[in-house]
């Protein structure tokens, strides 16, 4: 079969202590036998690892924070596209999805094509939500409570017992013990994340794991259950193993049917010893472990990019369990040329 | 009592529960009575088997090998 050339945009280069899935994506799009990609990574720090990883990119441009707007940022993707036409953008941080979402129509008339959830769904998973989303589809959630002045802690704990997990609105998450703490982390959270900050309950068990893929009409593209090893003190996974759990399948299914799930997902969840399963977090995206589940069988981000161009294929129906992965730090070495092709002109 | 259909037991003693991730390590006599309960063989045929082959008393056998089977149920590695 005689691979399809194809150029992807993707941001989330970011391969640190907090990762984001860009690298792991590349890596199984370039193990692709249907595509020969050309590579554009689009990255909003110049420190992001994958920038400077041999065989990753084949061009990298930096790009402005959404934050700063989005007329901006989507100037600068129209610059690249003009330079370097795109076929396919795959967003993969929480904090930009709204922009793109936003602007597929956008993208889509300008020839760049997306596979990302609708805004509908997007938004009632979101960490503000989750509660109403487990009672809306009848899924087992801990209590959360939005949190938008510290003025509100006490009134809080009218509700809730200690320990909770104080959430930051995209990313963080922290465990506390008094009020006290609360306070301190509401802080620290809403100066970086904004309001509001998220307290829910402490749920005991195992912390699993579902990668999805759904296809927007209810399908499940494919799915496979990881169980973290090592945990970082950031709450990632440093380690996980495929596990073959048919209960944690059967939600995942459950959740892509009933909300008509658009693209990548990661369910986070805890297996309480009772085996009962707590939805904590709904990712909207493909997690940073991505290449797990390529390993396993499943080469989700192939997948998302061939629902992206419209290709019919069929669902996945196998994985192996007892697959495992380890991160591991390792030093890349570059010249300061790199640094300030990057820095200056905005590209390397 | 029955060892569930996920976990696998290697020649060297290792445990691995497919559907939870889970491992353990066992030692030489402990993967020999796992593998007989995988093989169905219920409490009295383990104890006899055991006792054929090791120097022990079938009562402090059979004390341990209760023992052993409730840690296993604690490391859910049963059939419910």
């Amino acid at each position: 079969m005689s691979k399809k050339k194809i150029t992807i945009a993707i941001t989330g280069l970011n391969n640190t202590d907090n990762p984001g899935p860009g690298v792991p994506f590349i890596r199984a799009i370039r193990e692709s036998d249907r595509f020969d990609a050309t590579v554009i990574g689009l990255a909003y720090e110049n420190l992001e690892p994958g920038i400077y990883m041999n065989g990753i990119t084949d061009k990298t441009y930096l790009i402005p924070y959404p934050s700063s707007g989005s007329e901006q940022l989507l100037a600068r993707i129209e610059q690249i596209h003009r330079k370097n036409p795109i076929d396919v953008l795959i967003p993969n941080f929480d904090a930009e999805l709204f922009t793109f979402i936003k602007n597929e129509s956008w993208l889509r008339e300008r020839g760049i094509k997306t596979f990302l959830p609708e805004m509908e769904s997007f938004m009632e998973r979101s960490k503000d939500n989750l509660s109403s989303f487990g009672k809306k589809y009848d899924f087992k959630v801990p209590k959360s409570l939005p949190l938008t002045g510290a003025h509100q802690v006490d009134q809080l704990f009218e509700e809730l017992d200690f320990p909770v997990f104080v959430k930051g609105k995209f990313y963080d998450a922290y465990k506390a013990w008094d009020k006290h703490e609360v306070n301190t982390l509401f802080h620290k959270i809403s100066a970086k994340w904004g309001l509001p900050v998220m307290v829910q309950e402490f749920v005991e068990g195992t912390e699993v794991n579902v990668i999805a893929l759904g296809d927007g009409k209810g399908n499940t593209i494919g799915a496979v259950p990881m169980r973290k090893t090592y945990i970082t003190d950031k709450g990632k996974a440093w380690g996980g193993i495929t596990i073959d759990d048919e209960k944690m399948l059967s939600l995942t299914y459950d959740i892509i049917r009933k909300t008509k799930w658009r693209g990548g997902m990661e369910l986070e969840m805890i297996r309480t010893r009772d085996n009962e399963y707590y939805i904590i977090e709904i990712n909207p995206r493909l997690p940073a472990w991505l290449y797990l589940a390529v390993a396993a069988g499943q080469n989700l981000p192939e997948a998302m990019v061939r629902l992206a161009l419209d290709e019919k294929l069929e669902p996945f129906h196998a994985f192996k369990s007892g697959k495992m992965f380890i991160r591991y730090s390792y030093d890349l070495i570059g010249d300061i040329s790199l640094f300030e092709s990057i820095t200056v002109k905005g590209e390397l | 009592m029955r060892i569930k259909r996920s976990v696998a037991v290697s020649e060297n003693g290792f445990v691995f529960d497919s559907s939870t991730g889970d491992s353990f390590n066992l030692n030489g006599i402990g993967r020999e009575i796992v593998e007989l309960m995988k093989n169905g063989l219920e409490q009295s045929d383990i104890t006899q088997k055991i006792i054929e082959r090791y120097e022990v008393e079938p009562a402090i056998f059979e004390q341990n090998l209760m023992d052993f089977q409730s840690m296993l149920r604690q490391f859910n590695l049963l059939e419910e």
